[in-house]
């Protein structure tokens, strides 16, 4: 399987009906199509909409209806739209159940660094910063590795997003969650084995007796 | 509130003004007046914005003719023009979380001297900043943005100057609207005094003062 699509997949098991959930760009945009069709999950899209739904057919777009990135997207039946100032007091609030965000690194301690690359990448923090520090539950959705290198790391080396701890990273690899705040290996990827998690993560996973395969 | 050309309009924000824009990722953002202010060559342009937009739409126009100075923003990584002109030191950037820009702007425009939030706190972000503990939570203090100009966009106005707004076009513009010393509005459609009812009104005609005729 895809790995984004292993990632996606089990990041959709995590939708709870009646959840307000933020999908960031990317990886965490392919959620939604893996979420079953009898879950009623409220999707945001921080400039200004809840009740996201598929990119319209061609033809049918509106020009005063897009996702953040500025794409054509639609509304469902019983969406509402509203201002930023409203749309980040749903954010910092704590009114969004979840957000589901991409990332660069994840440490030993569940901080996230996701917004820039000094002296490479320096795009702008968006609304990344608000959705970690606001959120109810923050989930990270990313690649393992990245050219090879590990993306859970000891200690993040790229500026922080928060200094809240993230709750969950879901990667092609594994689940990984950060019980007493020390990051730990919940789940393997089907096929991979908790030895060929180890061997790529940086940072130092506790290993419970039991770490079962994810169910996608 | 005044109805005015676009050419009258621009011709009262002077160079090196400081000017609010509304929109996200050029969506709902008035693209007649920044048409305008580039025409006019309005230069040395103080811009707040919440993003750079994309090259040839919404404020990416202003950076395609190099008439920024200065950008307060959240996100400008869709805009290569911007970037390059940030990173060769053409213009001045201070990037902030959306939420906190939203805020900051709202407090402006609300007499407050500013917000104490708790995003930031611990990151870069935080750097110079007055970190301030409420019931054993840190925020930061975050300082009110006013503006010289807001440039606003609605989807209706009526002859009064009332406006309400269209689907995710609303993000930033009825919270700058309310902001800026002076707030020039363009509208998709301009409508009879009663067809906004009074409880669709967003944002009063009061808080506009000049109002771009359509055609």
């Amino acid at each position: 399987m895809d790995p984004q699509i292993i990632i996606a997949r089990r990041v959709a098991k995590e939708l709870r009906s009646g959840n307000l959930v933020n999908l960031g760009i990317g990886i965490p945009t392919l959620v939604a199509n893996y979420v079953p069709s009898d879950l009623k999950v409220f999707f945001q899209s921080e400039n200004g909409l809840i009740g996201t739904g598929p990119i319209p057919e061609q033809g049918m777009a509106h020009p005063l209806l897009t996702d953040a990135g500025g794409r054509p997207i639609s509304a469902l039946p019983g969406a509402a739209t509203f201002d930023s100032a409203m749309s980040f007091g749903l954010i910092r609030g704590g009114h969004v159940d979840i957000t589901v965000l991409g990332g660069l690194q994840v440490d030993a301690h569940g901080l996230l660094a996701n917004w820039m690359i000094p002296g490479k990448m320096v795009p702008g923090m968006g609304g990344a910063m608000d959705l970690v520090s606001g959120a109810k539950r923050v989930i990270v959705a990313m690649q393992h590795a990245a050219k090879g290198k590990s993306k859970i790391v000891a200690k993040c080396t790229l500026p922080l997003t928060s200094s809240r701890p993230v709750d969950l990273v879901v990667t092609d690899m594994a689940v990984i969650g950060f019980p007493d705040g020390k990051a730990t290996l919940l789940e393997t990827a089907p096929g991979t084995s908790i030895g060929e998690v180890l061997a790529v993560t940086e940072a130092e996973l506790a290993v419970p007796d039991s770490v079962p395969e994810m169910k996608l | 509130m005044k109805a005015v050309s676009v050419e009258e309009a621009v011709a009262m924000i002077p160079a090196g003004a400081s000017v609010m824009v509304g929109g996200f990722m050029g969506v709902g953002t008035p693209e007649r007046l920044l048409d305008e202010m580039v025409r006019q060559q309005k230069s040395g342009l103080s811009l707040i914005c919440n993003d750079a937009a994309i090259p040839g739409k919404g404020v990416g126009k202003l950076f395609d003719a190099a008439l920024v100075s200065q950008l307060t923003a959240t996100h400008i990584g869709l805009n290569p023009k911007a970037q390059q002109q940030m990173l060769a030191s053409q213009i001045k950037v201070d990037l902030v979380p959306q939420g906190t820009f939203v805020e900051r702007i709202r407090a402006g425009g609300c007499g407050l001297g500013g917000v104490l939030t708790p995003t930031g706190v611990g990151t870069l972000v935080a750097e110079g900043k007055r970190q301030i503990e409420v019931d054993g939570k840190a925020f930061l203090l975050e300082t009110a943005i006013h503006a010289q100009f807001a440039l606003v966009h609605a989807f209706l106005a009526d002859y009064l100057g009332n406006l309400s707004y269209a689907l995710t076009a609303r993000n930033f513009n009825p919270i700058m609207a309310m902001a800026a010393d002076t707030v020039i509005v363009t509208a998709e459609h301009i409508v009879p005094v009663g067809v906004i009812a009074p409880d669709h009104v967003v944002t009063p005609a009061p808080l506009v003062d000049y109002l771009i005729a359509n055609g």
